[in-house]
């Protein structure tokens, strides 16, 4: 709850700056659409003109902001979330995974740590701004990074490595080398047969209220009442819960929803972990495909000298939270984008792992 | 903030063919960002030229480019170092079509050192993957890795102290692993869930097990046949198992020379085997409990024929230490005798075909064979019941040739 006030006070503060800005400067100039669809990248983001400051807090017309119900854990960054579409064209509804999105479109991603994380609307320091852009030919992925005044970010597409220190959650002094991935990591995650993908916006993930400056309001109806989204069904999909708030679902509900959005884009059919045979995607519904009793393959040291992915009862002797509380990188799962342990994820899956039968289910 | 310079940091070079670039890395404190920005930015065509030296790498690298060709100047010359590793689970992965890596090392990858996965066409020539603190179970698991490829050549290759297998072709199809040296490995040398391979002229030695063909339960690609197995030297494997618990090469015998579990089609022929202490072929099903209706855990159609053998039940290891010290005398070649497996609790029954002729032994002149009568796969070992008498011949058909395409 104190989050999403903090997020709301956040969120009326950019709000101001943006009127601020229209009050002093002239009309906004609109999104650069020639600049999203141009071969190569240009050298800066602003160049988009997605935000009307240069420090990118203040969005452009259509460029809507957005937040999921459960996300990656990348060490506890902020993430600033937006979708920009087009004048004249939509996204179209799916039910099962993300949206298709029409060419021209842009998902950005803004990667920023709060000096005190405790306080995380105070003195927030964004580090990459990654976009994905929807060409006729497919998704790209640009990574941008932030010079430390915060006033411009460049173009990086071989990656970075950024020092940042911050007081996390629980008031300790963190400090790690922020791994700005290069295209192929983009590609390590976001890959679906071979092709770049995105892995956030489906419907089970935006299904919830967003603090629009205008009020409160669900993002799938905000979306199609803004002309970005066509069509909704009749019936709407089930949100998937809010994996760290017990409020939201069942365990088995949250730890599937964790591995779905944490684990899911490499582990599934057609993703770059499908060669190890586990499939966590939500959709799935074979426990044995999750891992449980399930030995593993190519694992090597990283087993931990344990027997299975999961041992239901046993979280203790389950190989997937060993692998999670591990940040050694030939141990560690996800392979990339994280050092530290998400504590409260690997709390969740010891909770599941611990309730679960030997057919692999929770009680409800 | 350290950011890193973009491709004006690597230096390029126009060579002869047309438009194809060599991207030259020397080694040198900005070598690992030029050699990671000319695996991104490469086109197709290009080659990637390691100098002479150590390059010291702190994140695993990558291509995803299409007819790449990284070659250095030997695999004593040209180091790719991962004693710094800190991110990424491999030394290298390639994810591209027709890429060939030749004259270089991989050293001390904190997880596996070259992994190829879903690649049309990878050849691996002359490269050698160590971690040179010799066998340890802290070692990376896989030295050469190509997963789910077709059209995968490894020759004039070595593979030195990987903690599952030197090299390793995984859920692969249309495969040639040929004149390598594997060893201090737990495997040498593993065919695994894999269709139509060729492995010859290697030598397999000083590992926990020299050449195994393995098919396992549960993984997209099952069902793994016709593989040769033929002129290798396959000897001395002495090194104890250091594989850690839990990884199914952790049950393979200190001293096997060939275990081939589970598989159709499998010809192991004129290879030389022997000094291997626990035994030099080892015929098995898979023995652990499973649950893939599609899965059948049999060894099956299995010739080994015109093999030299040397000593071998001299030491005996794991699960055949029991065995022996229950008095069964250790053959050349060894079988479980299964013939039958339960899928959910309903048997299932085959004729299974096992063929051992015309192999000699230095031991004892002529090749010795026991089978261990147990018909069901995975029975304890306490249910065995001997008998030295050879399965009767049936012919069994050799694939042909593997070709790359």
């Amino acid at each position: 709850m104190r989050l999403l006030m903090e997020r709301f006070i956040l969120l009326a503060a950019f709000a101001l700056a943006s009127l601020m800005t229209s009050a002093t400067a002239q009309a906004p100039q609109p999104v650069n659409d020639r600049a999203i669809l141009a071969e190569r990248p240009p050298a800066l983001l602003s160049e988009y003109r997605l935000f009307r400051d240069a420090g990118a807090r203040s969005p452009n017309g259509r460029v809507t902001p957005y937040d999921l119900n459960t996300a990656l854990y990348s060490d506890g960054a902020l993430k600033f979330r937006y979708v920009y579409i087009p004048q004249g064209a939509q996204a179209r509804y799916n039910a099962e995974g993300v949206f298709e999105f029409p060419v021209g479109t842009v998902l950005v991603k803004t990667f920023a740590f709060a000096a005190d994380m405790r306080t995380p609307a105070e003195n927030v320091r964004f580090i990459e701004t990654r976009l994905l852009i929807r060409r006729a030919e497919g998704w790209v992925a640009y990574p941008y990074v932030w010079n430390e005044a915060q006033t411009e970010a460049r173009y990086s597409p071989i990656g970075a490595d950024v020092p940042v220190s911050f007081t996390d959650e629980d008031g300790d002094a963190i400090a790690l080398d922020w791994a700005v991935p290069n295209r192929n990591q983009c590609k390590a995650c976001h890959d679906r047969d071979g092709d770049l993908t995105p892995i956030g916006p489906s419907a089970r993930n935006l299904l919830r209220d967003f603090a629009y400056p205008t009020g409160a309001e669900n993002q799938i109806a905000h979306w199609n009442r803004a002309g970005i989204l066509g069509s909704l069904p009749a019936r709407e999909v089930l949100p998937v819960p809010r994996a760290y708030d017990p409020t939201s679902g069942s365990v088995n509900d949250r730890a599937r929803a964790y591995l779905d959005v944490n684990c899911a884009h490499c582990h599934n059919p057609q993703g770059p972990g499908h060669t190890s045979g586990l499939d966590l995607s939500w959709s799935q519904t074979d426990p044995a495909l999750w891992g449980v009793l399930k030995r593993p393959v190519a694992a090597g040291r990283a087993s931990g000298g344990f027997e299975f992915a999961i041992e239901p009862g046993h979280p203790e002797r389950s190989i997937l939270v060993h692998r999670m509380q591990s940040t050694d990188p030939g141990v560690m799962m996800p392979e990339l984008g994280r050092q530290l342990v998400d504590e409260r994820g690997v709390e969740l899956m010891r909770e599941w792992i611990a309730a679960m039968d030997r057919d692999g289910r929770t009680p409800q | 903030m350290r950011l890193i310079a973009a491709v004006a940091a690597a230096t390029l070079i126009m060579a002869g063919a047309a438009d194809a670039r060599t991207w030259r890395i020397r080694p040198g404190p900005e070598a690992e960002q030029q050699l990671q920005t000319a695996l991104i930015e490469a086109r197709p065509g290009d080659t990637v030229q390691l100098g002479r030296g150590r390059i010291e790498l702190t994140a695993g690298l990558s291509l995803d480019v299409d007819r790449v060709t990284i070659r250095g100047d030997g695999e004593d010359r040209s180091i790719l170092s991962f004693n710094g590793q800190r991110r990424g689970a491999e030394g290298l992965l390639i994810t591209s079509d027709d890429v060939t890596l030749r004259g270089f090392a991989v050293e001390n990858a904190r997880g596996d050192a070259i992994k190829a996965r879903d690649c049309n066409g990878i050849t691996i020539r002359e490269v050698r993957v160590e971690w040179t603190r010799g066998p340890n179970p802290e070692n990376g698991a896989y030295g050469l890795y190509p997963v789910n490829c077709d059209n995968v050549l490894i020759e004039r290759s070595i593979a030195r102290g990987a903690s599952d297998a030197g090299i390793y072709v995984g859920q692969s199809r249309n495969i040639i692993v040929r004149d390598n040296l594997a060893e201090f490995n737990v495997a040498g040398i593993e065919i695994e869930n894999s269709f139509n391979a060729d492995v010859f002229g290697n030598t397999a030695t000083r590992n926990t097990g020299g050449i195994l063909v393995f098919d396992l339960p549960g993984l997209p690609q099952k069902g793994g046949h016709s593989v040769r197995v033929f002129r290798n030297t396959i000897v001395n494997n002495d090194t104890p198992n250091f594989a850690p618990a839990g990884n199914i090469v952790a049950g393979v015998p200190t001293g096997t020379g060939v275990l081939i579990m589970a598989n159709r089609n499998v010809h192991v022929f004129e290879n030389e085997i022997g000094d291997n202490g626990t035994v030099n072929v080892l015929i098995s099903a898979y023995r652990n409990a499973f649950d893939d209706a599609e899965y059948n855990p049999l060894a099956r159609d299995i010739v080994i024929r015109d093999n030299a053998f040397g000593n071998t039940g001299f030491a005996p290891a794991g699960d055949l230490a029991a065995l022996a010290q229950l008095g069964v005398p250790i053959p050349d070649v060894l079988w479980d005798g299964a013939t039958m497996y339960s899928v959910g609790g309903t048997p299932r029954m085959e004729t299974v075909r096992i063929v051992v002729q015309d192999n000699t032994s230095t031991r004892t002149g002529q090749s010795s064979f026991l089978s261990l009568g147990m018909p069901v796969a995975g029975s304890p070992l306490t249910e065995a019941q001997p008998s030295p008498t050879p399965p009767p011949l049936l012919a069994v058909e050799e694939p042909d040739a593997v070709r790359i395409r």
